[in-house]
């Protein structure tokens, strides 16, 4: 398949802004590559392991690298985004640290260095960020680090001045302020959002070189708030609700229906994000949370609830987040986020330091339930191996696993799938495809939960394959 | 040793005696908090269905609305409606059915968009992108005229409004099925193996 064609397809897909282009997203996780190439911090980290290099040293490399890139480059270079630059002593055992400030926030270390990547869609404010998996440790995502979605940027909302309003088929229409809210008991619960969209690219041939470009639109937080069904038994729902519009007081004003089933089984508002506010971007001050339901129906900034008969056939809900099929016929309301596994580690673009052990790390999770098994290959598919699972192991959320590999040294393809607690298998992308077909280079876009296969060269070199 | 099994009794009948009241004491819902709006807030809201409730009183025409479209929208979508920055909002009628991997569908308003409510909801709230929900419902409907003219679907002298834009059937309207899943995969094949890398860059 030529470029011009992917990229022809990337502008004809409805999933993008129509003039973004899989070139400027390739381009930027190069550049991004570069950045970690030469970073000790890295996973992606290309230099000698066994030489101690200081820090001063590896931030002027840096800086040298990018002299002719930009102003952000050389912002990196001062300190890491979320870090504070702080004079390095040559024995930490022999000074004083920095002091401890009268009031703080915090930041991350120095030398730590991973972040979030832009999709370079046309604008940057319909658009979306993925999160560096191949760092990741445990299961929570940090909160600076959750991949992002918007589709009008980030909307700024003053609490005091935000009301959620719920009207429609209900007995009494209501307002609750933000205090309102927070006054009703509370739930909290660690849980994955992950976007419809998560491995687009992946399709019909490998594209993305790391594991933050193939997987990187899934994340877990605690995410604290009211369950939904609470605040709609405030206003009384009437007996001929079937559906409800959820609305986001963004410039997007995105709007999802939701089935009235689902809205009163485990649906929730979330103000809490891993123990404070949620971030801006995340929906502050209030976002619907639908476990196991695909990212864009956990409506931001949400400002209102209209309950309804009948669906609303929004934009989102018809043109957009709906799954084409070779036959002409898209495949509507596909909410369930289904059964999925990945090995962030060791994952595209690392280097492994020559044959012996290695530890294979990765995550699985399933929209429908609790993950109940991880299998690991190392031939491609062709022998399966039980994974341990890392708790805590919960329903709708992000399940680390191990796997022990002693390598050999010989080309080996790494793969894992996971079962969750309805018996689902997670399927290969022969599989996916020869069911779904591909209409395009994307396919249907949307919910593949495929395998994913990385080959390990024997020179450790580990690369984004297809192999199935 | 004695003392922390009493210790952890009585914290568990601490907990068991918090949880006993807890479950005798919480008012039955509903808890009462929030206020009444007023109809004139929620007048400020709007979300209009395929059977037309939702759309609010105002009309408009293609000629109107090619106005509109000129001022508000080409910069983003094109003179012709081509796309650009924006999607792209006509053409692509045949493009669905296929079965080529090497060919993307062209999803536009006309080939794709069941519901012509759909484009009225869609722009009064989303559009123009650099001033959200801005346009007059006479704009909304005029705009919404032009783009369905241009994209064959009305006749050039339709006037759109609450009752007449309910009654457009769009292309695709029977184009959509319920989610299949969870699927019942066929057996993992082995062979013919599939087997693609990344090419190396140019």
């Amino acid at each position: 398949m030529s470029k011009s064609t992917v990229d022809a397809a990337v502008a004809g897909a409805s999933a993008y802004a129509q003039a973004s282009s899989l070139d400027e997203l390739l381009k930027a996780e190069a550049r991004q590559l570069a950045h970690e190439r030469v970073d000790p911090a890295s996973p992606y980290f290309a230099g000698d392991r066994s030489a101690r290099i200081d820090r001063r040293r590896f931030l002027g490399s840096i800086a040298a690298a990018a002299a002719a890139s930009t102003a952000v480059r050389s912002a990196a270079a001062a300190a890491p985004l979320g870090a504070v630059e702080h004079e390095v002593p040559p024995d930490a055992s022999k000074a004083q640290g920095y002091p401890l400030d009268d009031t703080s926030y915090g930041s991350r270390s120095q030398f730590e260095t991973e972040v979030r990547v832009r999709f370079k869609t046309a604008t940057p404010q319909s658009s979306w960020t993925f999160t560096p998996l191949q760092n990741g440790c445990g299961i929570i995502t940090p909160s600076g680090l959750h991949f992002e979605r918007s589709h009008a940027g980030t909307a700024v909302i003053d609490p005091a001045k935000h009301f959620l309003y719920v009207n429609g088929l209900v007995k009494k229409p209501r307002k609750f302020s933000m205090r309102d809210i927070r006054r009703f008991p509370s739930v909290s619960r660690i849980m994955f959002i992950e976007c419809s969209g998560n491995g687009l690219t992946e399709w019909s041939k490998p594209t993305m070189r790391t594991v933050q470009g193939t997987h990187g639109l899934t994340s877990t937080s605690e995410w604290s708030g009211v369950p939904l069904s609470t605040i709609l038994n405030e206003a009384g729902v009437k007996g001929n609700a079937k559906w409800l519009l959820a609305e986001g007081g963004d410039g997007a004003a995105m709007t999802r229906s939701i089935p009235m089933a689902k809205a009163m089984k485990d649906c929730f508002l979330a103000y809490g994000q891993n123990g404070e506010a949620i971030r801006p971007e995340q929906g502050y001050p209030l976002r619907l949370m639908i476990p196991g339901f695909e990212g864009n129906m956990h409506i931001k900034w949400l400002r209102r609830l209209e309950v309804s008969d009948a669906p609303f056939m929004t934009r989102e809900e018809t043109s957009k987040y709906t799954d084409l099929r070779p036959s002409g016929k898209a495949v509507q309301f596909s909410f369930e986020m289904e059964a999925k596994s990945i090995i962030t580690f060791p994952s595209g673009e690392m280097t492994l330091d020559g044959p012996g052990f290695y530890e294979i790390s990765g995550l699985a999770w399933s929209g429908r339930g609790t993950v109940r098994r991880v299998e690991v290959s190392t031939d491609g598919g062709k022998n399966w191996h039980q994974a341990a699972l890392q708790g805590p192991v919960l329903p709708i959320c992000h399940t680390r696993f191990h796997y022990a590999w002693q390598w050999d040294g010989k080309t080996a393809i790494l793969q894992s799938r996971c079962v969750d607690d309805t018996g689902y298998v997670q399927p290969t992308l022969g599989q996916v495809i020869a069911l779904r077909g591909l209409d395009g280079p994307l396919g249907s876009i949307y919910h593949l939960n495929a395998i994913q296969s990385w080959q390990v060269a024997s020179d450790g070199k580990v690369s984004n394959v297809h192999d199935y | 040793m004695s003392t922390i099994t009493e210790r952890f009794l009585g914290a568990a009948g601490a907990a068991l005696v918090v949880s006993t009241s807890a479950s005798a004491g919480p008012p039955a819902a509903p808890y009462g908090f929030g206020t009444t709006p007023s109809q004139a807030e929620l007048e400020r809201f709007f979300a209009v269905m395929p059977d037309g409730r939702g759309l609010p009183s105002g009309s408009g025409s293609a000629e109107q609305g090619k106005v509109v479209y000129e001022q508000q929208c080409a910069s983003c979508h094109g003179a012709n409606l081509q796309g650009g920055i924006g999607d792209r909002l006509v053409g692509g009628r045949g493009t669905l059915v296929n079965e080529d991997p090497t060919k993307a569908p062209v999803k536009t308003i006309e080939s794709y968009w069941p519901y012509a409510t759909t484009i009225f909801d869609y722009v009064k709230r989303t559009m123009p992108f650099n001033a959200p929900d801005s346009l007059s419902n006479d704009e909304v409907y005029a705009v919404t005229a032009y783009i369905l003219t241009e994209a064959k679907i009305i006749p050039p002298d339709t006037i759109l409004d609450a009752m007449t834009l309910t009654t457009v059937k769009m292309p695709n309207r029977d184009g959509f099925i319920a989610d299949p899943r969870p699927e019942k995969f066929p057996p993992a094949a082995k062979s013919p193996h599939q087997s693609l890398m990344i090419a190396p860059p140019k």
